[in-house]
């Protein structure tokens, strides 16, 4: 039997989506190799977590009461008591902020290979893993010549587990070093208030890189201006301080639903796409006929964004700035 | 007080590419100083710049071409450099997380460090875990995805910021010696001047082999295999308008007066 153990996430008394994803992909991949899924739920209110994450094709659940929020060094010490305690041999991680700050120390003290990000998972005498290189412009394929091994799975690849399940809850029998917590939690801040709200926008003008220089970004406010659209932008924007924080779509900026989506000089990359791909409509203008944005787009215009944004400004009646 | 930054010189694929074998063509790829890390250098660099007595060294597993790389974090202030390579690297196809971590440590043992700095992850493999790995190895503490750093060297302490999902900071004090990943928008990366460029020339940038390290071929042993690499069958059915700009501009702009989002 391999056994499979996978580690849950929760935030500010919430479980997080990545928990119930990593049900499915732990089902899926016990199922391949013929074994139990296991969850770990650590600090927190353990047992109401552990009440909705009992779900269909989770086999047991084991629980760590051990303070409130999140805290690698709780996480990293619980883990590998978890992992030997449930016998299992894989070991299931979410490829989230969270996970990529406990993930690679716990894989290491387990001496499993680890390999992150994963967007495919197949089970058999080798485990196969697919992941993205290069910006998700190309996939690769990797074994592992291991029975052992960690794996971080990326968020929203895999749909959330449901139906109720009965699987065993029990605390864990874990020691917890508190001379080996050499890190506090203090507290949060929520950033990118302010007075534009993107997620209340029904057209966006979303602009990245392609832009280039900061001097260039008249040019789509201009556009923004002409469609009556919000501008929003990707991250390297906002990085360099060209737009306010609270304009930055994606994994750690916002989350928006607008009607229409166009994105301009922006590739794609996982981390955006994980705030907008839930536009009715996505436009994106992009010279590189490979960027992964085209995978998510309902049109596209293979061209140089200086080229072609003077043209639709034109069309709306407006006026090109001179750059 | 010395902090080490680790420096990566990162492929980027053109926008027409091939793939032989296990990996893209060499002739598609062009090479550059890992976004994250610039980022790293730069927090370390104005650490040094802010308090007395701060030494920067980075620390690179590449080939030496990637030295060109190198001499361009020592040119924005970074004042010594050390490369590891050898032949046995050269052979190598994959370099898993684990090795690299271990060939770091190897380093950072050798220079010990009060502090280390690493991008969040690389731009190409984005594996985004040397850091963490790191750190368990040399049983320092860490904090990963780091977007503010408030340094008490006296206290050892970092009080830090972790950038999660949505908008949202968690607040940390880590203990320090320690290694915390570096997200990019910390700071405001400098371009390397033409002085700073003329003077990397002279900074040391001295290159171990595994022996020199104490380590051996062992280390890059992996029960990890990349074995195929290929383009994506594009799961999105995008119409995509063609023609000149004038054109692809007009076809847009009918859609968007279609849908409404426009008038006129
Ligand atoms: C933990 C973490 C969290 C992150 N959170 C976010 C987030 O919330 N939001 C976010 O956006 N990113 C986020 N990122 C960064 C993300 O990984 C990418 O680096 C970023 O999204 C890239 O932005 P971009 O598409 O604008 O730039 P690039 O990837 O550099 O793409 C630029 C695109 O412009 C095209 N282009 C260039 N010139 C032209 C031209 N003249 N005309 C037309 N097209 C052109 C290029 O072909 C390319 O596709 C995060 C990363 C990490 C590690």
């Amino acid at each position: 039997m391999t056994d499979v153990l996978a580690i849950t996430e929760h935030r500010r008394g919430e479980l997080r989506d990545p928990s119930f994803e990593v049900i499915t992909a732990g089902r899926e991949l016990a199922d391949e190799v013929g074994g139990d899924l296991h969850l770990g739920v650590i600090s927190g209110d353990v047992d109401a977590f552990a009440e909705d994450l009992n779900r269909d094709g989770v086999d047991a659940i084991h629980t760590v009461d051990y303070g409130e929020e999140f805290n690698h060094d709780v996480y990293a010490q619980a883990i590998p008591q978890l992992f030997e305690a449930s016998s299992a041999s894989i070991l299931l991680m979410p490829n989230t902020v969270n996970g990529l700050d406990y993930a690679p120390a716990v894989a290491d003290d387990l001496d499993l290979p680890l390999v992150t990000d994963a967007v495919g998972l197949e089970g058999g005498d080798v485990t196969e893993i697919i992941r993205e290189q290069y910006g998700g412009k190309v996939e690769a394929t990797y074994d592992i010549d291991s029975e052992a091994f960690a794996v971080t799975v990326r968020p929203a690849e895999w749909p959330k587990a449901e139906g109720d399940g009965d699987a065993e809850v029990a605390a864990a029998d874990v020691d917890i070093d508190e001379d080996a917590i050499g890190s506090e939690v203090t507290g949060f801040e929520e950033v990118g208030g302010g007075d534009v709200d993107i997620t209340e926008a029904d057209v966006l003008v979303s602009i990245g890189r392609g832009i280039e220089e900061e001097e260039n970004l008249p040019l789509v406010e201009e556009l923004a201006d002409a469609l009556g659209a919000t501008l929003s932008s990707s991250r390297p924007i906002v990085d360099n301080g060209w737009l306010p924080k609270n304009r930055q779509v994606g994994q750690s900026g916002k989350v928006v639903t607008p009607d229409v989506y166009i994105a301009i000089g922006i590739s794609g990359a996982v981390q955006h796409v994980a705030g907008m791909k839930g536009a009715d409509t996505i436009v994106a203008i992009n010279t590189d006929p490979n960027a992964p944005i085209y995978d998510l787009a309902d049109y596209g215009i293979v061209d140089d964004l200086f080229d072609v944004v003077p043209e639709l400004i034109e069309e709306f009646g407006g006026e090109a700035p001179n750059l | 007080m010395k902090i080490l930054v680790t420096v990566k010189e990162v492929a980027e694929v053109e926008d027409e590419f091939q793939i032989s074998g296990l990996d893209v063509d060499e002739s598609y790829l062009e090479y550059d100083l890992n976004e994250w890390d610039d980022y790293a250098v730069e927090e370390a660099v104005q650490t040094s710049e802010e308090n007395d007595d701060v030494e920067v060294v980075t620390v690179t597993v590449g080939p030496e071409r990637s030295e060109e790389t190198i001499r361009m974090a020592l040119a924005k202030g970074a004042d010594r450099a050390i490369r590891v390579w050898d032949d046995a690297l050269e052979g190598a196809d994959y370099l898993s997380t684990e090795a690299k971590a271990e060939l770091l440590a190897a380093v950072a043992e050798e220079e010990d460090p009060d502090l280390i700095l690493s991008g969040v992850q690389s731009g190409d493999d984005a594996n985004g875990a040397t850091g963490v790995a790191l750190a368990n190895k040399l049983d320092m503490e860490w904090a990963a995805v780091v977007n503010t750093l408030d340094l008490d060297i006296e206290g050892q302490v970092a009080h830090v910021h972790r950038e999660l999902e949505g908008g949202i900071e968690e607040l940390t004090d880590v203990q320090t010696p320690a290694v915390l990943t570096i997200q990019s928008g910390i700071n405001e990366p400098r371009y390397a001047s033409l002085r700073g460029i003329r003077q990397a020339q002279q900074k040391p940038l001295d290159v171990n082999e595994l022996g020199d390290l104490g380590l051996d071929e062992s280390t890059l042993e992996s029960d990890i295999e990349r074995t195929s690499m290929y383009e994506p069958e594009s799961e999105g059915d995008a119409t995509l308008w063609e023609g000149s700009p004038e054109e692809t501009a007009g076809e847009l702009a009918n859609f968007l007066r279609d849908k409404g989002v426009v008038d006129g």
